[in-house]
């Protein structure tokens, strides 16, 4: 079987190309490397939707974000992700960022950017963001700027595409590729895929795929940035709020989250290890002090978590979508902020290359955009509620007691198109172990509800993939086998 | 949706809500326990080595064994109980709400509601330890589920932070069922846990005990491949150039507990600074005729202790429903209880001045070790020592009880704060141990 | 103490209660033991025993067949001696039990013949 495209890399922008390109006739693909989708640069980011304006205007990027941001309202509708446009506040707070500031906006209207405001106010910017510091002198608002679940955004983006024909080949890292005739033989560890198109949005991996073919025209570098989570209810904040920002990064933000948390970070850190997600006492110090610069008052005692996330940077300084010189390879690499605001554009910008290319991008007639919004608990009147659970008694059985997650919505996790394999694939599909115990009481039911559904015994069960099981034996196995060893050796 | 009724309901059936539902049910009113797991005996079926039940039953139990006593009291009595089931909300006019997945959505309309939901576990996140987040990283408590009711080992070799009670005792079960336990590291310069606990649980092993370290780092980005602690300062920050590097294929946590309050906050009660709801003199919340015991209320390190309050939470909810239920009886003025110096946290946070001639137990954690003490209650308002006990040693892993009457001490009624203060004992006074 | 002819083989920290007195176990030139550093008559007995006799009560857990859960959580009903510890837990290990059981049912008797029972800490039925 040849595919007509094969898209390496089941992060935000594979998916979300595999979502946009399932519309067509067309026999698509996906390969990851993962033992999920979503797991590498698109699981641990800032999930911001940015009003696109802080890019140069030299840089695809920003016109992409601008155009991507528009598209978000669209997607949306059609595939019940978490997104809600909160508005966000870049905040000065010495009279000399004032200038920056209002550049920013002046730029940003021509281009398209709505409703940006700066405000000096400060009363009505203390309205607007009771946390935010005094030393506030003036904001630049964006009300388009908005939050997204990243993962949730492609893990949705993926039960749609599957929904419409692209198969998911999950724990499938492309080891070697070949182009004769016009075909690309695409080896993974575990099988070989043949396909007429290849697109590269493998992320932090992209070069070293690009070399694979003979291309290599950049570089991709990983960035390392840091967060730290808060509680639900911890605090409470309005907007999303930035700093002016550096020459590396947007700095460190302070953000509210679609599900009531808050997070702080991230720091920006060139590393060389794509594999190198851990967090560093410098790092968490570093982050905590900026974010105090813009919210005093934060809820050190209430953080639950923190994490790490790489960015691929590419040595360009922009993003790198081609149509390479490789007849039917197309790279999507070097996606970092805002990649997750112009995940939508840059799949369209795929659309023209596959057209250029002489694809036939012909509509099918059964093409379902719509991905049901995934039911949940907490949205559901007590009526409702009552209701389902006569339907289906694992409504009433619940298993996550901090998010308050019942069993059905973690066997849908399981079940659904692309559904979950690991404890990972279920935390981050439906949240049980989210929450502020960290799966202290919801971890061995997730394990149990895993092991049954998809067959496994309870070693085999991992956290996310090969090697990372959580238990390793039986309580009695190595008792029995010291007694069973005493018994050889006598 | 299916509809109980209830003179009380009692949220939880651990130890806490066990006792309060036998109280209740003993003066002849009408309980119902709503647990959430499959079966009564909340944390202690878990807990399965001995050292339960001294006080309450005169003899050594493991926790199986003190729950089991409970469970069949609770039996015998008919109490009824619903397992599997799931409160989801509770309200001021003490309507509960649940789920369990037999009948759908449950309403319980009630007189008096007792939370007994017990209390949760620290984890990393709460701690902040930098690092991967591989698998391999369990809280004591989770891996003493596994090990013990489960049937599954965490790890074949293991470090744990914390020297907590549960840390030291996972410490002992692992070694008995033939894993290594390479460290219990504790940050503090002395041990959590009972001295007990460290004798047995990790001396008669040899398992080492590194004071004054802490983890600093976790190595392996899918499982867990080792630690690095670090010796730290007396702010707990990392000393430079102390760092060791420890091997393992497990960490446990065993770095505290905290009450677990969620729906205690979505009633709308008030919460203390040690996240266990405010209460007065009678064990009741800032929500009328919602009462609170056991680890929900503050984490208790001997479960008799929570036998013994919940008991008295239940006798509350008694006296409750007999004299002020349905009445218009507002609770009189009260004073603060305000935790000073050397105090963690003192319960209850308040003590009504109608109440002031009934005898009051007050509770209270210090936050450091000290010898030669002496705890005193001062009456801000008019700065008079109204009473003061001297003890030995206080060590923050063992609560203070204190049984006081403040009429018979005199307290002045103009009085509006109590401070508490454990401070080093005055040279001249005369002991009253 | 540092002029008599006894020297200090041992230190036993006392468990009973939170002072934790560290009690030292002297052997003078005649082999006889004396206790110092108790400060109550509980803590002496507590040394004597841990020097003589150390013991302990076992609690683990025994596999079950068919059982509610897979394991039941058992004791010895009285200590025993510190060194048998890992003797008798490999006895347990061996047996598996079937439910129903009760809780203070025998599941061993007098095991390895140390006058203690193994005992079911708790009910269990079948699945």
């Amino acid at each position: 079987m040849i595919y007509d495209v094969i898209i390496i890399g089941g992060g935000v922008i594979g998916c979300c190309i595999a979502r946009t390109l399932s519309k067509y006739d067309l026999k698509i693909a996906l390969l990851e490397k993962e033992a999920d989708i979503s797991m590498g640069t698109t699981k641990a980011n800032s999930g911001v939707v940015h009003a696109g304006y802080a890019a140069d205007r030299q840089y695809i990027k920003r016109h992409l974000s601008i155009h991507g941001n528009k598209l978000y309202t669209q997607a949306y509708r059609e595939l019940n992700f978490p997104f809600q446009r909160i508005g966000s506040f870049v905040v000065a707070v010495e009279d000399s960022q004032i200038k920056d500031l209002e550049d920013e906006r002046k730029k940003g209207i021509q281009d398209g950017v709505p409703n940006l405001e700066l405000i000096f106010d400060k009363k009505r910017i203390k309205h607007m963001e009771p946390s935010l510091t005094d030393d506030v002198v003036a904001v630049l608002h964006a009300p388009t700027a908005g939050l997204v679940s990243p993962y949730e955004l492609t893990f949705a983006l993926a039960e749609n595409a599957a929904m419409n024909g692209v198969k998911f080949f999950r724990s499938h890292e492309v080891v070697k590729i070949k182009h004769t005739d016009y075909t690309f033989s695409v080896r993974t560890l575990r099988d070989e895929f043949k396909c007429r198109n290849l697109i590269n949005a493998a992320g932090l991996y992209a070069a070293n795929i690009s070399k694979m073919l003979g291309l290599d025209y950049f570089d991709i570098m990983p960035r390392k940035g840091e967060y730290i989570l808060f509680d639900r209810n911890a605090m409470h904040l309005n907007k999303i709020l930035f700093p002016i920002p550096t020459v590396v990064s947007k700095g460190i933000l302070v953000c509210p989250t679609l599900h009531g948390n808050t997070f702080v970070g991230p720091n920006a850190q060139n590393i060389t290890d794509t594999e190198d997600t851990s967090t560093t006492e410098a790092g968490l110090k570093e982050i905590l002090e900026g974010a105090k610069k813009l919210v005093p008052n934060l809820p050190l005692r209430a953080s639950i978590r923190n994490f790490a996330g790489l960015r691929a940077v590419p040595n360009t300084h922009d993003f790198i979508i081609d149509n390479t010189d490789v007849y039917g390879f197309i790279n999507v690499a070097g996606i970092l902020s805002p990649g997750l605001t112009s995940c939508f554009a840059i799949a369209e910008k795929v659309e023209e290359f596959l057209e250029l290319l002489g694809v036939v991008m012909k509509v099918k007639e059964d093409y379902n955009p719509i991905r049901p919004r995934p039911e949940r608990f907490k949205d559901l009147s007590k009526k409702e509620l009552d209701k389902k659970i006569q339907e289906d008694a694992s409504w009433g059985k619940i298993i996550c007691r901090c998010e308050v997650i019942p069993e059905k919505e973690i066997l849908d996790a399981i079940h659904a198109p692309v559904g979950a394999r690991t404890v990972d694939g279920v935390k981050f599909r439906c949240r049980p172990g989210m929450g502020r115990c960290a799966g202290g009481f919801c971890r061995p039911r997730v394990i149990e509800i895993l092991s049954r559904e998809l067959n496994l015994s309870y070693e085999e069960v991992t956290k996310k993939g090969e090697d990372t099981n959580y238990l390793i034996c039986h309580t009695k196995d190595l008792l029995l086998n010291e007694i069973n060893k005493g018994e050889e050796a006598e | 949706m299916k509809t109980f009724e209830a003179d009380v309901v009692i949220i939880g059936g651990g130890s806490a809500g066990m006792a309060a539902a036998i109280e209740v049910k003993n003066a002849g009113l009408d309980a119902l326990i709503i647990e959430r797991d499959y079966e009564l005996g909340g944390i202690l079926l878990q807990c399965i080595h001995v050292g339960f039940g001294l006080h309450e039953f005169g003899e050594e139990l493991t926790g199986p064994q003190y729950a089991q006593k409970f469970i069949n009291q609770v039996n015998e009595l008919e109490i009824p109980y619903l397992l599997d089931t799931m409160v989801i909300e509770f309200t001021p006019d003490k309507t509960v709400y649940a789920v369990n997945n037999k009948e759908g959505l449950i309403k319980v309309e009630s007189k008096a509601i007792i939370l007994a939901m017990g209390c949760r576990e620290r984890t990393r996140g709460a701690i902040n330890i930098p690092g991967f987040r591989p698998a391999g990283i369990f809280t004591a408590g989770q891996a003493q589920r596994f090990v013990n009711m489960e049937g599954y080992l965490p790890g074949k070799s293991l470090v744990i932070l914390g020297s907590g009670d549960i840390g030291m005792i996972m410490a002992r079960r692992l070694t008995w069922e033939g894993c290594e336990v390479k460290a219990v590291i504790e940050i503090n310069p002395y041990v959590s846990g009972l001295i007990r606990n460290q004798v047995q649980c990790l001396e008669d092993f040899n398992i080492p005990l590194i004071l004054g370290y802490t983890v600093t780092k976790i190595h392996g980005k899918e499982k867990i491949r080792g630690v690095t602690i670090s010796k730290v300062d007396t702010n707990f920050d990392r000393i430079v150039g102390s760092d060791r590097f420890i091997e393992c294929d497990a960490l446990l946590l065993s770095v505290g507990l905290i009450p677990e309050n969620e729906l205690t906050l979505k009633a709308g009660a008030k919460l203390s600074s040690n996240n266990g709801p405010i209460v007065d003199n009678n064990l009741e919340s800032t929500i009328e005729g919602v009462f609170a015991c056991g680890n929900v209320l503050q984490v208790h390190d001997l479960v008799d202790m929570v036998t013994a309050e919940a008991k008295r939470a239940g006798e509350f909810a008694i006296e409750y429903i007999n004299q002020r239920y349905g009445k218009e009886i507002k609770r009189e003025k009260q004073i603060k209880c305000v935790p000073g110096e050397n105090v963690g946290y003192i319960k209850p946070d308040l003590v009504n001045v109608l109440d002031l001639s009934k005898e009051i137990m007050f509770t209270l954690r210090v936050k450091y070790p000290d010898r030669r003490i002496q705890i005193q209650f001062r009456d801000k308002e008019n700065n008079q020592l109204v009473y003061k006990r001297n003890k030995v040693y206080v060590i923050p892993s063992e609560m203070v009880e204190i049984k006081l009457n403040l009429k018979e001490n005199q307290i002045d009624p103009g009085c509006q704060h109590l401070i508490i203060d454990v401070v080093p004992r005055p040279e001249v006074l005369i002991e009253e141990e | 103490m540092e002029n008599t002819s006894s020297s200090t083989v041992r230190v036993i920290r006392c468990i009973l209660c939170p002072s934790g007195c560290p009690i030292q176990a002297n052997l003078d030139s005649k082999g006889n033991v004396t206790f110092e550093g108790y400060t109550c008559k509980r803590g002496l007995e507590y040394a004597e025993q841990e020097y003589y006799e150390p013991k302990r009560i076992l609690t683990t857990t025994m596999r079950v067949e068919n059982g509610f859960l897979p394991l039941i959580p058992v004791r010895t009903d009285m200590p025993i001696p510190k060194d048998k510890l890992k003797d008798v837990l490999k006895e347990i290990v061996k047996i598996k039990v079937q439910p129903p059981i009760k809780m203070g049912d025998i599941l061993i008797e007098n095991v390895l013949g140390l006058d203690a029972n193994i005992i079911a800490s708790r009910d269990l039925n079948k699945i």
